[in-house]
């Protein structure tokens, strides 16, 4: 039995050191808010915060997580950069099969956290990292910019 | 209430969610018992009703009103990220007069007795299920108004439904559609001449500038349910090792090691199908285990001896070169009109080229995935597919049940593009339930696995010669088209398109030349070939759209201006004249091909993006369009390329003719969407084959556009089409015309031209 934090509250589970947290999160603790989609780290759709910072949960063994704190998509609207960046999705109409856009809301919220304004090639590089098969990207892009104005207005 | 109905439609946990009916039947819910049907005169073979199960527009089947005054409208159409969940559902509440914010969408199960048709492909379901959407809803806002007048004991005349509640404006009364969901169900159903659908002045949803979503909200914050997403006590995971070559099979395994992996339950055979494939499982054996990675590092333990396959010689490079050879000669005539053999030998200017396109891996971000539960003698099936029905039938035959112990729960789709019409994945979820009955079994597909197992789309070569006249006319035009066909899934001899693939801009080209002939030479396929979005628009698109420009080239002349000679007097041409009895299934009378709506969105495109203005060194503007899923599609790409052969979109501009837009904003999406996709099959698309296997895996080596690629804007323009006519398509013909306005635009840009599929590395 190991003990981890996820999204402010300690979960006890059974896991081998090097099963990544992604499946730890999704079949054994049951969020399955944050998705898989190459377990390679190529793709961001399982991205998680370890700490504040991004990570893609399907290459991070879950005994990295020891004594870190893990948040997930479930929990992000309890952040306020978090909640600002998800009412601009849903207000710009960015998703569209909506399966990559855990990880992306999960990378913007990070990128935002630590830069309240980026420019495009800052998002380009924060978020080149988040696939998204159907396209979204300029939606994504805008959403950016409009989550960006509101956290500059609400300061 | 909306979220514990939800949660009982498709849960997040536990899998038992039946009993919506009865749930809902006991707060008082609008169930209307008539056999309810519209005529349907016009259109028996054509259009939705020419699709198995046809329509239907029975408003008890897609509405519930609960006395909360939540209306509930089900959608029988997949998601898969066009957004067709919301479409037809502002199309029902438009029409009953029901505030969108009250109002929540139901998945219908898979059910084509039932629902009528739900294959969610071809670009179909809002052309085919807008009027049936549009008369259920009308309906319901009809009843509603008469049980009002009834409950009044006024005029029906003197009241009117409108936002969710009905008024007697005189008497000032006002009931909510909750208030009335019991009396309502009550009452008898109006004839057909009773109902009255809205006029277009009067919506509110319908063709409306606004972003409207059923699932937006769930899905940023990780509440939509996908494949994946489904969860029960003791349930268990499978990943499955598939036979690395088409057409092999497995010949012994040794499961010691899998079995030793901690977690793991069992090792198992599913059995597989040899050619042809058509949507069953390729067979394999499948690591069942507590956990998704306790499955997948069990199956890295597996060991397994495949056997050969007629397929091991598959190599693309040979593969390549034969279809080459192929492209050479004559082959099966699709069209031909004229004498192209003495136009060619009698012109002052000929001109040929040679494209090749590669095969494509659809790649959803959500890989193939499914669950499966056999309980008591009842299979129930939750899967991301896009054939509800054909999933049914495929999973109720594996189980060796009939149809009606056999339940199909459609989850969002992370993605389809055509990969998930296919019930391959869902028949192995069967399989592997079939060994642990009682216990849910969910079969998790890799993204290596789908990239090695896909039903690619398919590999061609496009010859194309071309005489002009001395002043630049198009006088014979030759288009061969050399690829294997969807077909060969079904009967591994079939070595020709099929009507529904030649005439996806090969056979069908609306092109005013007096000599033409438009073939098709044979091939074997050697892998599962399946529909990718847009499907053969993609190389016959790519071909004719940079033929086009190589001859205004040759001509000497404006790109655009050639291509609307070529295109000729605006007229509409029946595609019958065109040797097209498909038509993409409609009605070739109300469906023509429209060359004056053609040229419109030619023309919007081209003054939009500032066609003809003077581009710095390096840049370049690039044309195309083309016409398909009866809708009209023309792009300009803006392009920079480098000294170092980066490339650079910096502006993508499109304009759709799609017929009447119903939900503007998806359109728009779809065009965007569309245009990424064209852009990855354009620079980085490929699946090669050594060996007679794939050599891409995962999206290191397949790689798909990421936001620094997409181009920095994308402009679409929606064209009315300035006359009455029908519905058009809308996610897939955005595709087609990207690939070679884009190579249309690295050519102005720099000189060059692609004939071959992906870009990759020829700018550097
Ligand atoms: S699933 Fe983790 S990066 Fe793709
Ligand atoms: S919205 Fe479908 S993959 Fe991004």
């Amino acid at each position: 039995m190991r003990t981890i934090r996820l999204n402010g509250e300690e979960h006890r589970l059974d896991a081998p050191d090097d099963m990544p947290l992604l499946w730890a999160i999704r079949d054994i603790l049951g969020f399955t808010g944050t998705k898989f989609g190459c377990g390679m780290g190529l793709c961001g759709a399982c991205t998680m915060h370890m700490d504040g910072q991004p990570i893609r949960s399907c290459v991070t063994p879950i005994s990295a997580a020891e004594g870190r704190e893990i948040t997930t998509i479930e929990a992000i609207s309890k952040d306020s950069v978090g909640e600002k960046v998800q009412q601009a999705w849903v207000k710009v109409g960015v998703p569209q099969c909506g399966y990559c856009q855990c990880g992306q809301v999960m990378s913007a919220t990070a990128l935002l956290s630590h830069n309240s304004s980026p420019k495009d090639s800052e998002i380009d590089e924060a978020m080149s990292g988040n696939i998204c098969r159907c396209g979204t990207y300029s939606r994504i892009r805008k959403a950016i910019h409009t989550a960006s104005a509101e956290l500059k207005g609400g300061a | 209430m909306e979220k514990s109905f939800e949660n009982l439609t498709i849960t997040n946990h536990g899998i038992d969610r039946r009993g919506f009916l009865k749930g809902m039947g006991a707060t008082g819910v609008l169930l209307l018992t008539a056999n309810w049907s519209w005529s349907q005169e016009q259109q028996k073979k054509y259009g939705g009703e020419g699709m198995p199960g046809g329509t239907k527009n029975d408003p008890k089947l897609f509405i519930a009103i609960s006395q909360d005054g939540t209306v509930y409208i089900t959608c029988t159409r997949s998601e898969m990220g066009q957004g067709i969940r919301t479409s037809l559902a502002l199309v029902v509440a438009d029409e009953m007069e029901a505030d969108w914010e009250k109002c929540r969408v139901v998945q219908a199960e898979g059910d084509e007795e039932k629902y009528g048709n739900q294959n969610t492909d071809g670009s179909r379901s809002m052309r085919h299920w807008y009027e049936p959407m549009r008369q259920c809803g009308a309906v319901a806002r009809a009843m509603l108004e008469q049980a009002a007048s009834l409950g009044w004991g006024v005029d029906l005349e003197d009241v009117r439904a409108t936002k969710h509640s009905v008024v007697f404006p005189r008497g000032r009364r006002r009931a909510g559609f909750g208030e009335l969901a019991e009396a309502v169900a009550r009452l008898p159903v109006p004839t057909g001449s009773a109902i009255r659908l809205k006029r277009s002045n009067e919506f509110r949803y319908i063709g409306k500038e606004q972003t409207l979503s059923a699932d937006g909200e769930d899905i940023v914050s990780g509440k939509a349910t996908y494949g994946a997403d489904l969860r029960s006590v003791g349930m268990v995971y499978a990943v499955v090792s598939r036979p690395p070559v088409f057409g092999s099979k497995a010949t012994s395994y040794d499961a010691d090691a899998a079995m030793n992996v901690k977690g793991v339950i069992k090792v198992m055979e599913i059995e597989g199908t040899m050619a042809p494939s058509e949507f069953k499982p390729l067979g394999g054996i499948a690591v069942v285990a507590e956990n998704t990675w306790a499955a997948m590092k069990g199956r890295e333990a597996l060991k397994v001896e495949w056997s050969d396959s007629p397929n091991d010689q598959y190599e693309s490079q040979d593969y390549r070169r034969q279809m080459e050879e192929v492209s050479k000669k004559p082959g099966k005539e699709i069209r031909a009109h004229g004498d192209l053999e003495d136009a060619l030998a009698k012109a002052k200017k000929k001109h040929a080229a040679t494209y090749y396109l590669p095969h494509v891996a659809h790649a959803p971000m959500e890989p193939p995935v499914a669950t499966a539960l056999l309980k008591d003698d009842f299979l129930e099936v939750w899967a991301p597919t896009q054939a509800p029905q054909a999933a049914r039938t495929h999973a109720a035959e594996r189980a060796g049940l009939p149809l009606e112990k056999t339940r199909v729960n459609v989850t969002l789709l992370g993605g389809g593009f055509g990969r998930k019409s296919k019930a391959d994945f869902i028949n192995e979820a069967v399989e592997v339930a079939k060994a642990f009955p009682g216990k849910a079994a969910r079969v998790q597909w890799t993204r290596e696995d789908d990239l090695r197992h896909d039903y690619l789309h398919t590999v061609s070569i496009e010859h194309l010669e071309a005489s002009l006249s001395s002043r630049g006319k198009v006088t014979g035009w030759l288009h061969r088209s050399v690829a294997p066909t969807i077909m060969s899934i079904f009967a591994p001899d079939q070595r020709n398109q099929a009507a529904f693939e030649s005439n996806m801009g090969h056979g069908n080209v609306p092109f005013a030349v007096p000599n033409l002939r438009i073939e098709n030479p044979g091939v074997d396929a050697h892998t599962r070939i399946g529909w990718f979005r847009s499907v053969s628009n993609i190389p016959h698109g790519f071909a004719t759209q940079s033929f086009v420009s190589e001859l205004a080239e040759e001509a000497g002349k404006d790109h655009l201006k050639f291509y609307l000679d070529l295109l000729g007097e605006d007229r509409e041409i029946d595609p019958r004249s065109m040797n097209d009895g498909w038509n993409h299934g409609e009605n070739p009378e109300t469906y023509p091909v429209d060359t004056g709506r053609l040229r419109k969105v030619m023309e919007t495109a081209a003054k939009e993006a500032g066609w003809g203005k003077r581009m710095r060194k390096g840049r370049g503007l690039g044309f195309a369009a083309h016409y398909s899923f009866v809708s009209y599609v023309a792009a300009v790409l803006d392009v920079e390329v480098k000294k170092t052969g980066e490339l650079v979109i910096h502006k993508a501009t499109m304009a759709i003719d799609c017929g009447a837009q119903i939900n503007p904003d998806r359109i728009r999406s779809q065009m965007e969407g569309s245009c990424i996709m064209g852009v990855g099959l354009a620079t980085t698309g490929e699946i090669s084959f050594d060996k007679g296997a794939p050599k891409q895996s995962n999206f290191h080596d397949y790689q798909v556009p990421r936001i620094p690629q997409a181009p920095k804007e994308i402009a679409v323009h929606l064209v009315d089409p300035g006359k009455e006519v029908e519905l058009g398509g809308v996610g897939e013909p955005g595709v087609p015309p990207i690939a070679p306005a884009l190579c249309n635009a690295i050519h102005a840009a720099t000189g060059k031209r692609i004939r071959s599929l992906p870009i990759g590395e020829q700018l550097t």
